[in-house]
């Protein structure tokens, strides 16, 4: 008779385990944010198609201190999306290779987020120049 | 001269299949010295505290890949992680997570090792040679393509590292997957179609969610995370085309 009995452990909880996995937890919850923002976007776009009066409702309504509120929420929560995305980048791309060189993974990371900020910035000058 | 002796706890998952319903802590009080490895822990325990304590362990060196268990939840080999380091704290040791328990430390890799066979890890020639036209030849550039995958030594810390295989064992998973990529990626090797049959399919590399642990914990920098995020692209392409250039009956 086989005397074997491999015990297989549960997985009920296992993200709250390690905080490697809290964090990884935290940054997938973040894009619910980023879905979110979309939404609100989206929202404002069909406004904008119903007329000039539909169009101005909207923007009122976004004057709402839990539209801002949100707006601030959104805004860290994407923040810490973009971050932690750069961050794992390097692991998911194939290895770029500068004068017979590989390069290393916080260059992309960094790239990345600079990227990032200086697009943020562009459509931030961008905005603010049409809206003056 | 003489220091009092350093003793530390440690608290092993214990688990007998003909005895016990499921695993059970019990905590050891072990003599120990700095330069002690958690490994060596566990040794003593079986040498002068409870013979009956199983374990797997070879080279001690972190080359053989054998030792490798939970210590205090993170997954590591035994005998690179130090004593010392948890002093006087408490050390937990458990069986590598996601893995059935065989008994005590040891772990059933039955399943690995059938992943490790279907990923053919081995060169399947692009062009068969005689032994009088010598060598199959390679740059240093064809060789830094896969060196890094080729330093696997199958600890399977990653798979414990893990969560999505944790969820679904049979997910090919990080270590099958960097070792496949080894092979597809050297310059000497034409069995890319055949296991690219493999990453496209339900046990393939979009069970991944790209956590990337399994490269935290992989105690030779192989970086499986990249072997099978690269293959999410390669599989993509590979999808896309065969829209181009049909390969007849690829799946």
């Amino acid at each position: 008779m086989n005397k074997r009995r491999p015990y297989v452990r549960s997985m009920d909880g296992w993200w709250r385990k390690n905080p490697f996995f809290v964090e990884y937890m935290i940054h997938e919850g973040t894009a619910l944010f980023v879905a979110a923002y979309a939404g609100v976007l989206l929202a404002g776009l069909y406004r904008l198609s119903q007329g000039e009066a539909a169009w101005n409702s909207w923007l009122d309504a976004l004057k709402n201190p839990w539209y801002i509120a949100f707006h601030l929420a959104a805004l860290a929560a994407l923040s810490y999306h973009t971050y932690t995305w750069f961050k794992i980048m390097p692991r998911t791309m194939p290895p770029v290779v500068v004068g017979g060189e590989r390069l290393p993974g916080w260059v992309i990371t960094a790239g990345g987020l600079a990227a990032a900020a200086a697009s943020c910035l562009g459509l931030l000058a961008l905005v603010w120049g049409m809206a003056r | 001269m003489s220091e009092m002796q350093k003793t530390i706890e440690i608290e092993v998952l214990r688990y007998h299949p003909e005895k016990d319903r499921e695993p059970h802590r019990q905590v050891f009080e072990v003599p120990f010295t700095d330069d002690m490895s958690v490994l060596q822990g566990v040794q003593y325990i079986k040498d002068y505290l409870d013979g009956s304590l199983s374990f797997r362990w070879s080279c001690r060196m972190a080359i053989c890949g054998s030792c490798g268990m939970m210590i205090n939840g993170i997954p590591s080999l035994s005998c690179q992680t130090f004593l010392r380091d948890y002093y006087p704290a408490r050390v937990r040791v458990e069986a590598l997570a996601h893995f059935p328990i065989e008994r005590d430390l040891v772990i059933n890799m039955e399943g690995f090792i059938e992943k490790l066979e279907s990923i053919q890890p081995y060169i399947i020639p692009k062009e068969e040679r005689t032994l009088a036209q010598g060598e199959y030849l390679q740059t240093p550039e064809q060789l830094n393509a896969y060196e890094q995958f080729s330093s696997c030594i199958n600890c399977l810390l990653c798979y414990a590292a893990c969560p999505q295989f944790g969820l679904n064992s049979s997910f090919i998973g990080p270590a099958a997957t960097a070792l496949l990529h080894r092979y597809n990626v050297d310059s000497r090797d034409g069995g890319k179609a055949e296991r690219m049959e493999l990453i496209n399919s339900e046990e393939g590399v979009f069970n991944c969610t790209a956590v990337g642990y399994c490269s935290e914990v992989c105690p030779k920098h192989v970086d499986p995370a990249n072997a099978v995020n690269q293959n999410k692209t390669n599989s993509a392409a590979d999808y896309f085309l065969r829209f181009l250039a049909p390969k007849g009956g690829a799946k």
